[in-house]
């Protein structure tokens, strides 16, 4: 489904990744893991287009296209969808507004007929409940006023309407406590299907308890130093990156 | 070239004219006054930023009857359905009763046109108009105050309530092209009372005519009035527009001004705090694009203690546009305790748009909070980004972005009708410079 190679981008003249080489596919829920400063979130916002980032060296195939080569609305019209570390507020423009817009954007490039408001009254509500929700929050304004917690929630929300084919998650779990965790996973969690693929961006290991990875990746320097099975997140929560990355206390 | 407008005034004054005395001896001050001062000019601090040369480099006479009387299907897109409401048609600057739908009868309010009430609240207006919004303020208010024969007349005795707000919709017809209207409101609500009045200037055909408007309001102790002014003239037009909105004690008013048409409008806002306890909002939205010019100057006058005052304006510029925002804010010594709150933000959608905006403060007493803040911007790239990667391409994703830019402007409108109306408005104004 995603072919990354050697990728290297940089913001402005800062060099963040330098030669992430990475595969998912259909299926998989793959754990990027890393300390603070790795790039992996840069990764994650690279994969979506983010404008801030250039990147000056590498390829990185999405379903057989050249995804460097796409807009962000394209890469998000052909599947592809990232929350947010820090969903953006948009007061004045309700969810329910922006959902729909957004919904009808993507059907519109699958050849589906655009939904009305009823119509996507019908489904919003279905999918409110993924993420244990009333229809109240989509007549609340995108993002406006919501805690730390509601604006990720919000995200996996989004998630549930658009259906996308290849996720990528971005410190979705940093600020949420327990409770609300838990709803992100369980959400994420109802949205796995054979043929859709998961990228978990995260510094602790705590959201890979519930979101249970078949890949775990570290970065360090904007390379991937290590991968492994499930069983190297617990290995990171036990000893920490030092060892990986060469810091203070490796051995 | 206020030689015409001196004509003007000879004309009607023998065409009909007024019987009350005081009504005659006002109009003469002002033509007299106009006469001598004339229009304002650009060495004027406060019209220097806006070129008035369409306005005053040739003569606007009064505008004609209309060629043909519209219909009530012709203008049945600038009305509100507003419950309780009532509806004012003015066409090229005279009431048109059979185009007007009438308030709901109640004790102790009176709604009509200005011109019947010189005839029935004739020494009340006597006492009161031009009181406020005075001649010396500038040769518009002056020529307004000579020529205006009509407008919207609101009386709402000490503790009464109106059904519903007045909607005064004047409308010019394709015949006003190069003449002028002079439509003149007056709003008097007495201790306690509360009011709504809604004034909309719109256009049935593109023309370049001259709208010149005044409006006074008189808002007693603990009395509250919304009042909202939308302008929707054509956009070859020009509009001048004063508002002049006195609070006694404890009062409340709430003031939207929405401006969407005209080559050239100026909308002037006075409020006076003449009283403790006073509250006073104070909404704006300009939209510009093509060459169009929109300016507006607002004036508080906190000249009692405790008074708080919030202003929103906001901006968005496409196209060649030009805005200009003046915001001043005045606190004298006794008005301790003042929470003065301005915020002007603009949004330029084009790099040939162009704003200048300047707070203005001036606060001569030593415990007050006034805050001031004026930005202007373009759209957020992160929350394009945004819209972006939620599918939303750069053409949708810039409509939605100004659509929000303006609701939060829209959302205050306390009409559901009006809100609604204007939100379809300033939306398909968006589609149509998205397409342009």
């Amino acid at each position: 489904m995603l072919q990354v190679n050697n990728l290297h981008a940089q913001a402005g003249e800062k060099k963040i990744l330098n030669g992430i080489t990475l595969s998912v596919n259909r299926g998989e829920v793959h754990a990027v893991m890393g300390p603070n400063g790795s790039g992996k979130s840069t990764l994650a916002q690279v994969l979506a287009g983010h404008p801030a980032y250039q990147v000056t060296e590498g390829t990185a195939t999405y379903e057989g296209q050249d995804l460097l080569d796409m807009e962000p609305e394209e890469r998000a019209r052909a599947g592809l969808f990232l929350a947010f570390q820090y969903p953006v507020e948009i007061p004045g423009i309700t969810n329910a507004y922006f959902l729909r817009a957004a919904l009808n954007e993507i059907r519109k490039t699958r050849g589906q007929e655009e939904l009305d408001p009823i119509d996507f009254m019908d489904l919003a509500e279905e999918r409110l409940k993924l993420v244990d929700w009333g229809p109240e929050i989509l007549g609340r304004m995108v993002n406006a006023g919501f805690s730390g917690g509601e604006k990720k929630r919000n995200e996996i929300l989004q998630m549930a309407v658009l259906e996308p084919r290849l996720a990528i998650l971005d410190e979705t779990d940093s600020g949420l406590d327990i409770d609300a965790l838990r709803v992100v996973a369980a959400g994420v969690n109802q949205l796995r299907r054979p043929d859709n693929a998961t990228i978990v961006v995260t510094h602790y290991q705590r959201l890979l308890n519930y979101i249970v990875p078949d890949v775990v990746h570290v970065l360090a320097g904007g390379r991937i130093v290590k991968s492994g099975g499930k069983e190297l997140a617990l290995e990171l929560e036990a000893k920490g990156y030092d060892w990986l990355t060469g810091g203070p206390r490796a051995a | 070239m206020t030689t015409s407008y001196l004509t003007d005034f000879e004309t009607s004054a023998r065409n009909g004219g007024s019987k009350s005395p005081w009504l005659t001896g006002l109009r003469r001050s002002a033509i007299e006054r106009f006469a001598a001062q004339g229009f304002p000019g650009a060495r004027e601090e406060d019209w220097r930023f806006t070129n008035l040369g369409p306005i005053t480099s040739r003569g606007f006479p009064l505008a004609p009857l209309p060629a043909t009387a519209p219909t009530a299907e012709d203008v049945a897109r600038f009305l509100y359905s507003i419950p309780g409401g009532s509806t004012l048609v003015f066409i090229n600057g005279r009431f048109s009763p059979h185009l007007s739908i009438p308030a709901v009868q109640v004790e102790g309010v009176t709604v009509s046109n200005l011109a019947a009430a010189f005839a029935t609240h004739g020494r009340l207006l006597g006492d009161h108009l031009g009181r406020y919004a005075k001649i010396e303020k500038s040769g518009f208010t002056a020529l307004n105050t000579a020529l205006g024969q009509d407008g919207v007349f609101v009386h709402v005795k000490a503790g009464a309530a109106m059904s519903g707000p007045v909607h005064a919709v004047f409308i010019s017809d394709g015949s006003t092209a190069g003449s002028a209207t002079y439509p003149r409101n007056f709003i008097l609500l007495e201790s306690g009372a509360l009011g709504g009045v809604i004034e909309s200037y719109v256009a049935l055909q593109d023309g370049s005519y001259f709208v010149n408007a005044v409006t006074e309001a008189v808002v007693g102790e603990g009395a509250r009035l919304e009042h909202s002014k939308i302008q929707r003239e054509s956009e070859q037009a020009y509009h001048v527009g004063t508002t002049h909105i006195q609070q006694e004690r404890d009062s409340h008013s709430t003031s939207f001004s929405i401006s969407l048409g005209a080559a050239l409008c100026r909308n002037n806002l006075d409020v006076v705090l003449n009283g403790p306890g006073i509250e006073g909002q104070l909404f704006g939205l300009y939209m510009g694009r093509g060459r169009q010019e929109v300016d507006n100057h607002t004036s508080i006058l906190h000249a009692s203690p405790n008074c708080s005052t919030r202003e929103v304006y906001k901006g968005i510029l496409d196209g060649n546009a030009h805005a200009v925002f003046n915001g001043k804010v005045f606190v004298t010594p006794e008005a301790q305790k003042t929470d003065a709150k301005q915020t002007n933000r603009n949004l330029l959608l084009s790099d040939r748009a162009k704003v200048d905006t300047k707070p203005q403060l001036e606060i001569f007493a030593d415990d007050v909070k006034c805050t001031h803040g004026a930005t202007v911007g373009t759209l957020d790239p992160l929350a394009a980004f945004y819209l972006k990667s939620r599918g939303i391409g750069p053409l949708l994703g810039r409509k939605i972005l100004t659509y929000a830019f303006a609701a939060e402007i829209l959302e205050e409108l306390p009409y559901p009708a009006v809100r609604s109306g204007l939100e379809s408005l300033v939306s398909a104004r968006l589609e149509e410079s998205a397409e342009a």
